[in-house]
């Protein structure tokens, strides 16, 4: 007991000193045990956030956007994978992974259980959803955990693409004809308020940010991040000349902060708790797509070792 | 448990251009070399990072041991005079 209190100290003054942590390092165990739940979280959120913009790459109105959409959708593939595989290096198997996400055991962001009602929306995550994850991304590219911390570096240089790709659709709507206006601005309407809850519930009602701060896997609180998001984005709305949908957003000259009004949090644990409007769709989707490949894995793993007994015995032969 | 049937892990190696070493850049599950590769090609060079791939098995990679670094690499820390700065030369001294 004693060495395992020494060891916690060694580790906490490497966290520190601003040591990054690999995955052999020893660490406590609820360290791996939160970080396997917050990157295995992460990538779930990647690869269950390709469901509602996956909806509109047949209906893109473009040849351009549809390239676009697609090019970005397969990114957050590819951010799925970098993800899992960090989280892999900790000793979960991608396979345990998949199942909790299927059995409803690990979460992911919440802003996917929403649905993609018209274009505008793909506008509207591209630019919300996407610049609210980058802020949380920025922060987390300095995360204490190696594999993490590059994952994210990675991510993060491509997420920006995804922002501004998002804000153009935006642009386009928001310069168009009255229709396509309010499009724009229902689509604004509908994401504003689930954008800012991705940032998690308030600081007071947040208990893991204390330990996450200390062993530096979060560099800021989720309201820090929330006003940072919120500070950076009225401008842009502004220029659209769309109106984001909070009576009591207003620049406060003396905090250098915009102010705004009470998060619905009601909604917000709904949501989490399964009872959004697209949660079941969403792992159905994942749950189809999963059964739908089996005999693919199977299928390409039988040939992969029916190759390598082939080559095998023609060696022994010669 | 279906992880018997997981496909292999791999770790991925890539040079960004020619005159550079490959550099690890991350893993991925594929069932033989050849998907591996393609896997790569997908993942990981998306944006012309690469213009060649390296992929091998995990299971493959020896390393060691974190716990024995001191053992490891502590020998050299005490060794300054491998190092051209530990050597005092005149000022004036021109091109060493």
């Amino acid at each position: 007991m004693t060495q395992e209190i020494k060891l916690e100290e060694i580790f906490q003054s490497r966290i520190d000193n601003g040591e990054k942590i690999e995955p052999k390092d020893w660490m406590p165990e609820k360290y791996r045990k939160t970080h396997i739940r917050q990157i295995s979280q992460h990538a779930h959120s990647e690869i269950v956030g390709m469901l509602p913009e996956g909806n509109w790459i047949t209906r893109a109105p473009s040849l351009k956007r549809k390239c676009c959409l697609l090019a970005k959708v397969q990114d957050e593939a590819g951010h799925g994978l970098y993800l899992y595989s960090a989280a892999e290096t900790l000793g979960i198997t991608r396979d345990e992974m998949t199942e909790q996400l299927l059995s409803g055991k690990a979460k992911y962001s919440s802003i996917f259980n929403y649905p993609t009602l018209s274009w505008a929306d793909i506008g509207a995550i591209g630019w919300l959803v996407d610049g609210a994850a980058i802020i949380n991304q920025v922060m987390l590219t300095r995360t204490s955990f190696g594999p993490y911390a590059r994952a994210m570096v990675r991510i993060c240089k491509e997420e920006s693409f995804h922002q501004r790709q998002g804000y153009e659709i935006m642009l386009g709507l928001a310069q168009g004809t009255q229709a396509q206006k309010d499009m724009a601005q229902d689509a604004l309407n509908r994401f504003w308020w689930p954008s800012l809850m991705m940032f998690g519930p308030r600081d007071e009602d947040s208990p893991n940010t204390a330990q996450s701060m200390k062993w530096k896997i979060k560099r800021k609180t989720n309201d820090e991040l929330r006003q940072q998001f919120i500070d950076i984005t009225a401008p842009q709305a502004d220029y659209l000349g769309l109106t984001i949908p909070d009576p009591a957003l207003k620049w406060n000259e003396e905090r250098g902060h915009y102010d705004y009004g009470e998060i619905d949090w009601e909604e917000f644990w709904q949501v989490v708790k399964g009872n959004g409007p697209c949660n079941k769709e969403r792992i159905d989707a994942r749950q189809k797509a999963w059964d739908d490949g089996e005999w693919v894995r199977d299928a390409a793993m039988a040939y992969a070792n029916k190759k390598a007994a082939n080559r095998n015995e023609s060696k022994t032969g010669s | 448990m279906t992880n018997k049937k997981e496909w292999p892990v791999w770790e991925v190696f890539i040079r960004s251009k020619n005159g550079l070493e490959h550099r690890h850049v991350g893993s991925l599950h594929a069932t033989d070399a050849e998907m591996a590769i393609e896997n790569a090609r997908d993942v990981y060079t998306r944006r012309m990072e690469g213009v060649s791939i390296w992929v091998v098995q995990s299971k493959d990679i020896v390393a060691s041991n974190p716990e024995k670094m001191g053992e490891l690499f502590e020998p050299a820390a005490d060794k300054v005079y491998r190092h051209p700065t530990f050597y005092n030369l005149p000022v004036e001294l021109k091109h060493i």
